[in-house]
């Protein structure tokens, strides 16, 4: 309700000339033991309290990012005849999700000082500042193998074309979230831009969580290791005794 | 069914748990052996990350050796002292591997160890088992040459002796406390039991009787591996009880089908069986490690789970 009542207040403010109101199809997700992905729509509109500009093309782009955290990224050689990781860089932020999907190429419709501005693209999601610092030269292909490595994993993803625009003004896309998502606060985020520009900007929260007895079961191997490691060996005990206790009473 | 294991933060299929579970544990059955060393790298094929894998399959070998032993204590074929002895050793080995295994994981080559470790292990096992099973069968067709133990050996002349009634021995307790920290440490660092070491050293080098060594050695490995569950429960976070419940639920069913299977057939085309499933298991870890992977990068997460 409360959300409803912020889009409306947002849609009322006379700040800009264009103006973005959007929601998700849900703020939240719930991961729970039979977990196998989900999806999310976003969608929205754009007020204007003035007739839209016709000179260029209104473009939008939605982005939903992961919690970001430092990676290390290992490269294997061969050494004595097998293959064992040998050089490592650590990479300072990267998100552990992150899906950005437009209505046209990313190229076409930001340009680059604005990417870098907005940490729009997956490169410029990936903070790597000291990893360049740290290796000279060829920290560039560690940063390639983590987007490489995490987009096969479904884990980033680029969907050019997939925001649908209709009259200029109404939009709306549907992310996947894989099966292999981590938890965390997530952020989704749509920008419209003009020219190649950032007009207007909306972010708001996702939160992923594990929940029920996936969330119990973590917290608690985190957080009371002591006690999970005991009751992993309560449960172990019970299953062997009971196994074989039922055989053999099965057993002439 | 897909299910999402909370500390492995993955998604698989619970049937092929189980059905992993039940192969395994019918293995285990027919056998007579514990059944990590197949489990464990098999959950490598699937990915499961070899940390997760290793320290769950130490809780589940818990589960397995239990049901196991009760049957043995209920026999009285089980030597406490000599277990004892095994198990102080044991403990003593899983702390020490355990902190190899750490160190290795902050370095990044956990994996590594841990796919090195069964090769070496899994390729020893494998061809011993394999030339065994073949002599037998070959003795079985000739009929008649038995081969004969030495009784005594280098072993019996270390101090320290103390009696052990229950195997009918009085000799040193440094061999068995040595078997036990090997023993002890491969259970950290592969998540295994060791049984597939302990049985034949405690046969072979020890020199105990037959009918006490499966009981023995199951009481050492309950301990042994409850203790290295414990390790990775409070160290490194990575015991998944969700994939533990999974396997030895089909686990133990298997375990009960294979002892009935294993009664009905002949024991040295089966002990041929298992020899080629080592050493395939073994080919494969090889393999891995030898040729040039697709991916020559990987991921870690610093900074703990």
């Amino acid at each position: 309700m409360f959300r409803f009542v912020l889009l409306f207040l947002l849609a009322a403010l006379p700040l800009k000339a264009e103006e973005i109101v959007a929601d998700l199809s849900q703020s939240s997700v719930g991961i729970s033991a039979t977990f196998d992905g989900s999806n999310i729509l976003i969608f929205g509109a754009i007020s204007r309290d003035a007739p839209a500009p016709t000179s260029e093309p209104l473009q939008v782009i939605i982005s939903v990012a992961g919690p970001s955290k430092p990676v290390t990224v290992r490269l294997k050689e061969k050494k004595v005849g097998i293959w064992v990781n040998s050089d490592s860089v650590l990479i300072d932020e990267a998100p552990s999700f992150y899906s950005v999907a437009t209505t046209a190429p990313l190229i076409e419709i930001l340009t680059d000082d604005e990417d870098r501005f907005h940490k729009v693209s997956i490169d410029r999601a990936i903070n790597s500042m000291s990893a360049q610092i740290q290796s000279s030269g060829h920290a560039r292909d560690f940063v390639e193998a983590l987007i490489r490595i995490r987009t096969d994993n479904g884990l980033y993803q680029v969907h050019e074309g997939a925001v649908e625009l209709m009259s200029d003004t109404l939009f709306r896309t549907s992310i996947d979230l894989p099966s292999n998502l981590t938890a965390g606060e997530y952020t989704a985020r749509i920008l419209i831009t003009r020219d190649q520009r950032v007009v207007d900007m909306f972010e708001t929260k996702l939160d992923i969580q594990k929940v029920g007895i996936e969330r119990w079961l973590y917290n608690l191997a985190h957080d009371n290791a002591v006690y999970y490691g005991l009751m992993s060996l309560f449960i172990a005990i019970a299953a062997g005794w009971l196994a074989s206790a039922v055989f053999s009473y099965f057993r002439p | 069914m897909q299910i999402y294991l909370p500390i492995a933060e993955m998604s698989v299929n619970a049937f092929l748990l189980l059905g992993l579970g039940g192969m395994v544990g019918i293995l285990s059955g027919m056998f007579g052996v514990g059944g990590g060393f197949l489990m464990t790298p098999l959950l490598f094929f699937i990915g499961i990350p070899p940390a997760v894998a290793v320290a769950t399959e130490a809780n589940q070998i818990v589960a397995s050796s239990f049901s196991g032993v009760l049957a043995h204590f209920k026999r009285k074929t089980v030597d406490f002292k000599m277990g004892t002895v095994l198990l102080v050793g044991g403990l003593i080995g899983a702390y020490l591997g355990i902190q190899l295994f750490n160190h290795l994981r902050s370095l990044g080559q956990v994996d590594l160890l841990v796919k090195l470790s069964y090769v070496v292990f899994l390729g020893i096992i494998g061809s011993l088992m394999f030339v065994e099973s073949l002599n037998a069968i070959r003795r079985a067709k000739k009929t008649g040459t038995a081969a004969k133990r030495k009784k005594h050996n280098w072993i019996h002349n270390l101090p320290l002796k103390m009696k052990f009634r229950a195997s009918g021995l009085y000799i040193s307790v440094i061999p068995p406390f040595v078997i036990g920290i090997f023993v002890g440490v491969l259970a950290a660092i592969m998540g295994v039991g060791g049984g597939f070491v302990m049985v034949p050293a405690m046969i072979y080098l020890i020199g105990m009787p037959t009918k006490v060594v499966i009981g023995t050695s199951l009481f050492q490995i309950i301990f042994v591996t409850a203790f290295t569950t414990m390790m990775h429960a409070t160290t490194n976070f990575t015991v998944d009880i969700v994939l533990a419940v999974l396997l030895l639920v089909g686990g133990v069913i298997g375990a009960q089908i294979g002892t009935r299977i294993g009664v009905k057939m002949k024991a040295e085309q089966l002990r041929i069986l298992l020899a080629i499933l080592v050493l395939a298991v073994c080919g494969k870890l090889a393999l891995d490690l030898l040729l040039q992977p697709g991916e020559l990068y990987s991921l870690g997460n610093s900074g703990g789970h």
